[in-house]
């Protein structure tokens, strides 16, 4: 009985901080973000790494760990505001595992062939978004969220009958939006008869690919509002008001203090939804709801009020804390923001 | 991470499992006080281990080496099976432990042990009218005559008085010192000439709690713990244990849980009050915050049984529990509608009016054993390192 985090995994969240700080300090992510960084340097480094497979048993090519170790990654991935898709990578990884697309899941993991994620339709159906299959060999329709789509050279998506399915993006029309998260862009994909690969014809995979995916982005808001709290607090220390650093007025102490005592449950929430993927499974999407609906909220809060922390500074775009401050913001709003997904946690309690 | 029981733990749960179906018709089911019945079950869960079970044996505990999983396993089990725990007053909780830290050899032998077979009830004398979030301005005199002190002043927000044996007391006995090193902590019997206990009656219309006024109270100067002066380091020894009590996850999940039962059972308009969307959506909320803090007692256990500190995990309990607590009663009230107002004796009230009595208590634990405010500070202090308030004055 051990509700902690190992050394081992101590060690991994350290390298991976490690490698946020040394291939994506915040100078590189506004170059990436005003579109003169491509990324490739990032996501190399990221593959380098081996951390893809973290969630991949070892018989498969991966690390042989569970949803946590992922989500740690990703929880520091989020604390840096790093643009590299890992998260929809690590949402396909689980989908190739399940299916034995052992030879995809091998490229993948070696880096050479990307994927992205379209599933935002499954979640909920926007502006006549949907897919379906046509025969089995190709897919008709739109997915409006999909992450991953820059340098992707794969779809994986989910038809109307909760399918998975595999579409080369060169058999698809992209177009991509202008979010506010310019770390992680999204895009819209539409499939006119474009062929497609059937990979999960039990359509029972699907359920908990997004919840996969709920909990990393849970993780990805966790590591960015540690971040936000951590400079807030830093940023506090450092200005002075009135003749005394403003840390040092109860009124910023406080607020300090609220970020703080909301962050460390929802750290507790996150670790076991994450773990329940892979010892309680009767648990796992329940939690992985609230941990995603619950990340969301405090996400909210700690964004907006590290931002006001900061003062005016926090509102301008030199300091950069809007990256952290929309990364969050963005991550609420994927796969279902909180009031949809608590809805979910409804249903599956049968209330 | 592995939720996992060993051999070992789980051998140990069979253990408890089985002294509760051999021994369940000896357990006094819905007595509270300090019956015939409910003295022989503390008795017997002491000698089985099931409570003061890290008390050193000369001082009539069970003498276990402490081990919080099988605390975890022992609770567990006791609470599914509906048999009552070992009793958790503030004598055993936070008298006991601070004796065991501080108290002189006769100290132990003489209190722990009538203590914890729940033979002498403690209450605890901190607060003062004049002095609640600085604790260290109090007030209440002890003046040494001879071998004797003699007390003079108030406390308040004695929950135990009127049933209390004892009193665990700070005084000011240095009264030129620095206001933390001039309070001394005293034992002090209830029934010595002198002691006045007047209820405290709240805004829930009960007396939860009392005022004691001293004047002219006499106890021997051996009846001080630690030395003259050190009271508040003393002190400090038991309000971590209180604040470990206050705001406990596992409350909260049973609370959550009977207003989860309510929505489901009660109607409105021919609807369950679940399928209001707006009220189920404040149920799911706090279903959330329910489980981040349940989880973050998981935390918990195995930070203390690793010997790490927790740091903020620990520090937040009593701010989120208390304010978790408070928040369910109030959506049970909202939800509830006209039919919330009914209060204790109305025959139509819902829970005997229970949730308007939470409501307003869980209102009292946000102010009690330390302010949502004062837990800020130390959040901000003890977790983030800011810099304290510059004081002013004493």
């Amino acid at each position: 009985m051990d509700f902690g985090l190992s050394p081992e995994q101590h060690m991994l969240q350290d390298s991976v901080a490690r490698y946020a700080a040394e291939s994506a300090p915040l100078e590189r992510v506004r170059r990436y973000a005003e579109g003169a960084d491509d990324g490739s340097e990032m996501w190399s480094a990221l593959v380098d790494m081996g951390v893809l497979g973290a969630a991949v048993p070892e018989r498969a090519g991966g690390l042989g760990l569970g949803l946590l170790d992922a989500a740690l990654v990703q929880e520091q991935l989020g604390a840096g505001v790093v643009p590299v898709d890992h998260l929809p990578h690590a949402v396909v990884a689980q989908a190739l595992v399940r299916t034995g697309a052992s030879d995809a899941l091998a490229k993948m993991l070696a880096g050479e062939v990307r994927y992205a994620l379209a599933l935002s339709h499954a979640v909920q159906q926007r502006e006549g978004a949907g897919v379906r299959a046509q025969g089995d060999g190709a897919l008709e329709g739109s997915s409006l969220f999909a992450q991953g789509l820059r340098g992707a050279e794969r779809i994986l998506t989910a038809d109307d009958q909760g399918r998975l399915w595999v579409v080369r993006t060169s058999d698809a029309e992209i177009r991509m939006h202008e979010s506010i998260d310019k770390t992680r862009p999204l895009g819209e994909v539409r499939f006119q008869s474009a062929p497609a690969e059937l990979i999960d014809p039990s359509g029972e995979a699907l359920g908990d690919l997004v919840h996969v995916a709920r909990v990393l982005l849970a993780a990805d808001t966790l590591g960015a509002v540690q971040h936000m709290l951590d400079a807030a607090v830093a940023y506090s220390l450092e200005r002075e008001q009135f003749g005394r650093v403003i840390g040092s007025f109860q009124a910023v102490k406080h607020l300090c203090a609220e970020m703080a005592a909301q962050i460390e449950p929802a750290r507790s929430l996150m670790w076991y939804a994450a773990y329940a993927f892979d010892h309680l499974p009767d648990e796992f999407a329940l939690c992985a709801c609230h941990a995603k609906a619950h990340l969301d909220e405090v996400g909210r809060f700690v964004a907006r009020t590290a931002t006001e922390v900061h003062g005016g500074m926090g509102f301008t775009d030199l300091l950069g804390l809007h990256y952290w401050f929309k990364r969050i913001g963005a991550n609420r709003q994927l796969l279902g923001g909180p009031e949809l997904v608590r809805e979910d946690a409804a249903l599956l309690q049968d209330w | 991470m592995d939720l996992t029981y060993s051999d070992e733990y789980v051998d140990f749960r069979d253990e408890v499992r089985t002294f509760i179906e051999r021994h369940r018709d000896q357990a006094p089911i819905g007595e509270l006080s300090r019956s015939r019945a409910r003295l022989a079950w503390q008795r017997l869960l002491i000698e089985h281990g099931y409570t003061a079970r890290t008390i050193p044996k000369e001082y009539g505990g069970y003498g276990a080496e402490p081990d919080i999983l099988r605390s975890r396993i022992i609770a567990e089990e006791f609470s599914a099976a509906r048999v009552p725990m070992g009793l958790a007053d503030q004598g055993i909780s936070m008298l006991v432990p601070t004796l065991l830290e501080r108290g002189t050899e006769e100290q132990k032998r003489r209190w722990i042990g009538p203590t914890i077979r729940g033979e002498v009830v403690w209450c605890q004398g901190y607060s003062e009218p004049g002095s609640g979030s600085d604790l260290a301005s109090l007030k209440t005199r002890a003046e040494v005559e001879g071998d004797e002190f003699v007390i003079n002043g108030q406390k308040i927000w004695t929950s135990t008085a009127k049933e209390a044996d004892m009193m665990f007391c700070l005084v000011r006995t240095e009264p030129d010192a620095p206001k933390h090193q001039g309070i001394s902590y005293v034992l002090i019997p209830m029934d010595s000439p002198g002691i006045e206990v007047r209820p405290l009656v709240t805004m829930t219309g009960h007396a939860e709690f009392n005022e004691v006024f001293f004047t002219d109270v006499r106890i021997p100067t051996s009846q001080i713990v630690g030395e003259r002066g050190e009271g508040w380091l003393v002190a400090n020894t038991t309000l971590k244990h209180e604040r470990g009590m206050l705001g406990d996850p596992n409350a909260a999940q049973a609370h959550l849980q009977q207003l989860v039962d309510l929505m489901r059972e009660e109607r409105a308009d021919g609807d369950r009050l679940i399928d209001n969307p707006a009220l189920r959506d404040r149920l799911l909320k706090l279903q959330g915050t329910a489980l981040a803090m349940k989880f973050n007692g998981l935390r918990l256990l195995t930070s203390s049984a690793r010997g790490e500190d927790a740091k903020i995990a620990r520090l937040a309990v009593k701010l989120n529990g208390c304010e978790l607590n408070h928040q369910i009663a109030a959506l049970a009230i909202d939800a509830l509608g006209e039919l919330g107002l009914l209060y204790r004796g109305d025959e139509r009230a819902r829970d005997g009016g229970g949730w308007q009595w939470q409501y307003m208590f869980q209102l009292g634990m946000i102010i009690g054993g330390g302010t949502a405010q004062i837990q800020k500070n130390i959040i901000s202090e003890r977790g983030l390192g800011m810099p304290r308030e510059p004081k002013t004055g004493g």
